[in-house]
């Protein structure tokens, strides 16, 4: 049982982890227009000014 | 910012994006295809209109989003504070699940007591944050002396983490902080769902505002044109409107002869004429000649914002309908607070042994959860409502699908919804060679509705234009020109002594001869006789209502199969039509576009517009067709029936669960491990049923 003393928090700290990312994704914008990314691969244009 | 309804390819976003990109003083462009909008940093130099102009410029309608969609962005915030919510109860019950799995397989002692603290330390902050949507709306029920869903919700969370809280301190067996959490998530779903569907349904009266023409030429004492604001302008001011324009005011012709297109205000296919004395409202378009216009009546008074007005009237009405969700909250929010109280005195009687009776009384509360109930009508409205996307149908309002189901009379408007609301000519054939030859020369020269389809029309049989000397359009009556030595005229049946016919039609006069009629139809819009032949299979009442003249709505409702029609309706009087056969206890669908129809598609239980439709109506009705095709009508009408009876199964499922649990809660064998399985069954089978929309 003593192993619990160790895996409890760390399945806690990866479920924390996957909530924070969603929060930055969320914060991000990134699922403010899902169908214009969506489309947005298949642009055929060149991006002269890469964000860096 | 700037609306782009006409966008839907990974082309159009970067031919617009590098169209915007180019003009003058842009520093940014950014288009959002799944809003249909681009967002634009600019300059202070750079006006919307010049972008409109730059946006039309490359083949995309555009127009200028003003700030009244900020509502809108409002609305996004709530639904990704929903969101946010909903990802902290699912990270909180997961892991709390977890932890619970070791307390089902029968963990004891010290153990079960570490696993229900930690589960209490996920629980109680996730708790307090994800709940919160559900306290403040039971607490303004309560506040209002009022029950809602949200009551029972609130008190059973709390009571059970309350009494899990308890039993934890007190080294208890049962602890039933999963479920609350549990509880908390699938109802959050519930109402992220239902808020998602509910987004995209705007207030159709501001919007109607917006389209009001903002400026006017004003002649000043010396008859030079100035531009003013409309509402600056006063009665008996003079204004130009020029051909192309939008009527901006309600006022009389001064000087001027013209054709005007009344089609959004009043439905008529034929564009009427406009002389001296003439009165003209707002809104309408003026297509021939220049027109010196006398103000009548401006701003508020114009016939256009007494249309929003009636708009505004008729939505109130409408919110007053009750949902499938809100009668079945009604029903069952006294309902389980009495069972769980009765409960609980029931063995406080029984064993005076508080703690045993707040414990059932909790479990009886969790059991009954409501959240099959609340998942029952959000996910048949998002399954359906997909369903119905893919048939080309977005549904604005959440419980517009519901109200579709309970119709049972059908109203269509005729021009521009059952029609394409572009003229036709017929007939051609009748016409001599010669005279079809010079029938296209003198359409070319005039941008007249009726000439651009003849023009068109003719040009497709191959006709090449006769040499016509002396062209010239003579404003308010058509256009004349001379081939051969003798004078030709395409135009009004009165302008060359004709009787005019009851149908729409022009007239070619050539030398001397008896002028003839070029008749136009309507082209009927593809799937409309299916649509209403299908709403007829259906047993529904089909109605034809049109602004447009007696003759031709009948005509057309006998060529489209519809035996009761109501024709030269103003739009208040097709709006009090449609009152009045709500009056009479019928459900009613309508079915418009126009200006014209947005008091009656507001006024109707449940309205449908086609995508060519004014902003307005648009706006106005619960759902908007995408595509031209009308077919899509008569499905979603079945689909909206087959929606009601899935939430109908739902309810059913949701309380055959409960009847089956609540007597275990109220036995007192309604373990932790009994209502999370209880729960989970509940709200998955009601999702699944209603995926078998799709």
């Amino acid at each position: 049982m003593d192993v619990l003393v160790i895996l409890i928090p760390v399945s806690l700290f990866l479920g924390a982890v996957g909530l924070g990312g969603f929060f930055w994704l969320l914060k991000r914008g990134q699922f403010d227009d899902p169908e214009g990314d969506a489309n947005r691969i298949l642009n055929g244009d060149y991006d002269d000014k890469p964000k860096r | 910012m700037l609306s782009l309804p006409g966008i839907h390819c990974a082309a159009c976003i970067s031919t617009v994006e590098n169209a915007l990109a180019k003009a003058p003083g842009v520093h940014e462009a950014r288009v959002n295809l799944t809003l249909k909008r681009a967002l634009v940093e600019a300059g202070p130099e750079v006006t919307a209109e010049d972008l409109v102009k730059v946006v039309e410029a490359v083949g995309y309608e555009a127009h200028e989003l003003d700030p009244g969609v900020l509502a809108t962005t409002a609305a996004d915030r709530a639904a990704k504070d929903l969101l946010m919510r909903l990802a902290v109860a699912g990270f909180a019950m997961m892991n709390v699940m977890l932890l619970s799995v070791a307390v089902w397989s029968g963990a004891e002692g010290v153990t079960r007591d570490m696993m229900h603290w930690i589960s209490a330390a996920i629980v109680l902050p996730a708790i307090v944050f994800t709940g919160k949507p559900f306290y403040i709306n039971a607490w303004s029920a309560l506040r209002h002396g009022r029950l809602n869903m949200d009551v029972p919700i609130t008190l059973a969370i709390w009571l059970a983490v309350g009494t899990s809280l308890y039993e934890t301190i007190h080294s208890g067996e049962h602890a039933y902080f999963d479920a609350a959490i549990a509880l908390t998530f699938f109802l959050l779903a519930g109402r992220y769902l239902d808020y998602r569907t509910r987004a995209s349904a705007r207030s159709a009266a501001q919007e109607l505002a917006a389209m009001e023409v903002p400026r006017a030429l004003r002649l000043t004492g010396d008859g030079s044109p100035e531009s003013v604001g409309v509402a600056d302008l006063v009665v008996g001011d003079r204004v130009l409107v020029r051909p192309g324009g939008r009527v901006p005011v309600d006022g009389t012709v001064l000087e001027g002869t013209s054709e005007i297109d009344r089609a959004l205000m009043t439905g008529e296919s034929l564009p009427a004429f406009a002389g001296p004395g003439t009165a003209v409202s707002a809104g309408e378009v003026n297509l021939t000649g220049p027109l010196t216009v006398e103000v009548t009546a401006a701003g508020e008074d114009t016939a256009l914002h007494r249309i929003a007005d009636l708009v505004a009237i008729a939505e109130s009405g409408r919110n007053n309908y009750t949902s499938l969700a809100d009668k079945a909250a009604k029903l069952y929010a006294p309902g389980v607070h009495i069972l769980s109280a009765l409960a609980a005195i029931g063995w406080y009687l029984h064993t005076y042994d508080l703690r045993l009776s707040l414990n059932i009384a909790a479990a009886v509360l969790i059991i009954t959860c409501p959240c099959a109930l609340g998942l029952a009508v959000p996910a048949v409205t998002t399954a359906a409502s997909g369903r119905l996307f893919r048939k080309g149908m977005l549904i604005k309002d959440g419980t517009a699908m519901e109200r579709l189901a309970e119709v049972d009379t059908v109203v269509f408007d005729k021009t521009g919804t059952l029609t394409m609301g572009a003229p036709h000519p017929v007939g051609l054939e009748d016409l001599a060679e010669d005279a079809q030859g010079v029938a296209l020369s003198l359409a070319t020269v005039s941008s007249h509705p009726l000439a651009e389809a003849l023009t068109g029309a003719l040009r497709d049989l191959g006709r090449l234009p006769a040499p016509l000397t002396d062209l010239r359009e003579v404003p308010g009556y058509g256009v004349e020109g001379r081939w051969n030595g003798q004078p030709v005229r395409l135009g009004r049946a009165s302008w060359m002594g004709a009787e005019a016919p009851a149908l729409t039609a022009t007239f070619l006069q050539i030398g001397d001869q008896p002028p003839q009629a070029i008749p136009f139809t309507d082209t009927m819009r593809p799937g409309a006789a299916e649509a209403v032949a299908g709403l007829m299979a259906s047993g529904l009442r089909v109605i034809l209502i049109s602004g447009d003249t007696k003759g031709a709505v009948d005509r057309f409702a006998a060529e489209i199969g519809i035996d009761e029609v109501m024709a030269e309706a103003l739009p208040d009087q097709k709006a009090a039509r449609v009152t009045d056969l709500a009056g009479e206890g019928a459900h009613v669908l309508m079915i418009g576009d126009g200006l014209n129809d947005t008091a009656a598609l507001s006024a109707a239980h449940v309205s449908i517009s086609p995508a060519s439709a004014l902003d307005a109506a648009r706006v106005a009705s619960d759902m908007v067709l995408l595509g031209n095709d009308l077919a899509p009508i008569a499905d979603a009408f079945k689909t909206a029936v087959k929606a009601r009876a899935r939430i109908r199964e739902n309810f059913t499922i949701a309380t055959v669960y409960n009847i089956v649990a609540v007597p275990f809660a109220i036995a007192g064998l309604a373990t932790p491990l009994v209502a999370a399985l209880a729960m989970s069954s509940s709200s998955i089978t009601v999702s699944l049923n209603a995926l078998r929309l799709r």
